[in-house]
């Protein structure tokens, strides 16, 4: 029999829903196998219609985004509801992704930053959005932080990526499509990296750079002295930005079994530093601007669900 | 109540447990906040332990380690300097205070050195207040 499918966009750019139509004439095999009864991106069901669907009548589905509104938790928790098996689809459900650094800033300081005092977009009318009560049109409340599928309902599967690359997804697919919940490879980066044949033991340099600050020269970005998330993050996408030049940022999420990517990678960085005395040392340290975003470029959420501590005293 | 900051604090089997021992059987006074971790070298604390310290509810974390030089793995201490200069840039743009980490070298011979710092750090804590990160709190 075909299994009933899925597809759910929450807090995402819609990456995840042009990911899945990117494995082209592979999604016709998908499709062989199972029938889709819910995706608003693509076909036209209504929140309505999964509503009246039984509990745990859709065998997969995949929920793609975050959740930062009620809107997107309600169905979030729907989903969970009406589906055998839910899968976090891409880094937004899985980790928070980039939209996750939202959660070092609180309600206020987002929305002020989105609407009132943007540089590049000025308001001069102070025009904010609300619902259109005559119509009956209510905007869904925008949760205090931004948080991952897991932090809400109970997740079965997750696929990494942003999106999650095509070989990484038509893996998944197949193997959720025969039961399977678990996927992909469980080494780092590195280890299919083009360039991992210069990865360097120990690094010398006196500072990081940021990646357009100095001029590539095919090597292991880390012995170049620019920070690539390769040895702390999961293996999958081939190298896809690595061989096009550009350090990794570790979208694919942490190594199977490593709870805390952002962590790994900042103990790997700092052990791999040349020993040096202390002044110099420091210097290197402060060349990396911007922690958080560079080891949590993706897993924010995870590290501050709640937000950004209070604790300035 | 008045807030009793806890600290945990990961001592290096070779100079700062010992250092502790030596304020111990020195008869030194030093408060009793502190929960004391030993592990074989200071190297040994993985970022990890700090803030998985500080998840479970540790108001402080402390680390103690050989003197530059003296480690007994060589480079070990170096690599704890940096982590935990790192840790606490993290920790700053985290909203938590990185005064609530601290690395001191201390050597097995120095348990007045030892009872000092621990004394100074229990006060500093208590000044700061409770963390604000426990999980299970927060959640
Ligand atoms: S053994 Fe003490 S710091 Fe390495």
């Amino acid at each position: 029999m075909k299994k009933k499918i899925a597809m759910y966009w929450g807090a995402g750019c819609g990456g995840c829903d042009v990911s899945l139509l990117g494995i082209h004439e592979k999604l016709l095999d998908v499709l062989e196998k199972a029938d889709i009864v819910f995706w608003p991106c693509a076909t036209d069901f209504k929140y309505e219609d999964l509503e009246k669907m039984e509990d745990g009548e859709i065998d997969i589905a995949f929920y793609n985004g975050a959740i930062r509104t009620e809107e997107n938790e309600k169905i979030a928790k729907l989903l969970r509801k009406k589906s055998k098996i839910l899968v976090a689809y891409g880094s937004c459900a899985t980790e928070g992704c980039v939209i996750g650094l939202a959660n070092l800033y609180d309600r206020d300081e987002i929305f002020n930053a989105v609407y009132l005092d943007n540089e590049t977009t000025p308001n001069e009318k102070k025009i904010i959005p609300q619902g259109m009560e005559k119509e009956g049109i209510e905007l869904p409340e925008f949760l205090p932080s931004l948080k991952t599928l897991e932090q809400v309902v109970k997740v079965d599967a997750a696929i990494p990526g942003c999106p999650p690359p095509s070989p990484v997804l038509e893996e998944a697919l197949n193997a959720l499509l025969e039961g399977r919940t678990e996927f992909g490879k469980e080494v780092a980066l590195c280890d299919e990296c083009p360039r991992k044949d210069t990865k360097p033991d120990k690094i010398e340099i006196e500072r990081f750079y940021r990646w357009h600050e100095k001029e590539d020269d095919g090597s292991c970005f880390l012995a170049q002295g620019m920070i690539c998330m390769g040895p702390a993050t999961r293996a999958g996408c081939g190298g896809e930005c690595t061989s096009a030049g550009i350090p990794c940022t570790g979208c694919m999420g942490p190594v199977p079994k490593v709870e805390n990517q952002g962590i790994a990678m900042l103990s790997a960085i700092a052990s791999i530093i040349e020993d040096m005395d202390e002044e110099k040392e420091r210097a290197v340290m402060e060349s990396i601007k911007d922690m958080v975003g560079t080891f949590y470029k993706f897993s924010t959420a995870k590290l501050l669900p709640y937000g950004r501590f209070k604790d300035e005293s | 109540m008045s807030f009793e900051p806890k600290i945990v604090a990961f001592l290096c089997n070779w100079c700062a447990y010992a250092g502790a021992d030596m304020a111990g059987t020195s008869r030194l006074k030093y408060p009793g906040n502190m929960i004391a971790i030993r592990v074989m070298c200071s190297g040994r604390v993985d970022p990890e332990f700090i803030l998985e310290a500080f998840e479970k509810g540790a108001d402080g974390v402390f680390i103690g380690g050989c003197h530059p030089g003296d480690c007994h793995y060589v480079s070990g201490n170096y690599r704890t300097r940096r982590r935990v200069e790192m840790m606490k840039r993290l920790l700053e743009e985290m909203g938590i205070n990185p005064r609530r980490l601290r690395l001191e070298w201390v050597s097995a011979t120095e348990g007045q050195k030892f009872a000092r710092v621990v004394k100074e750090f229990v006060e500093e804590i208590r000044q700061l207040g409770p963390s604000p990160i426990k999980k299970e709190e927060a959640i």
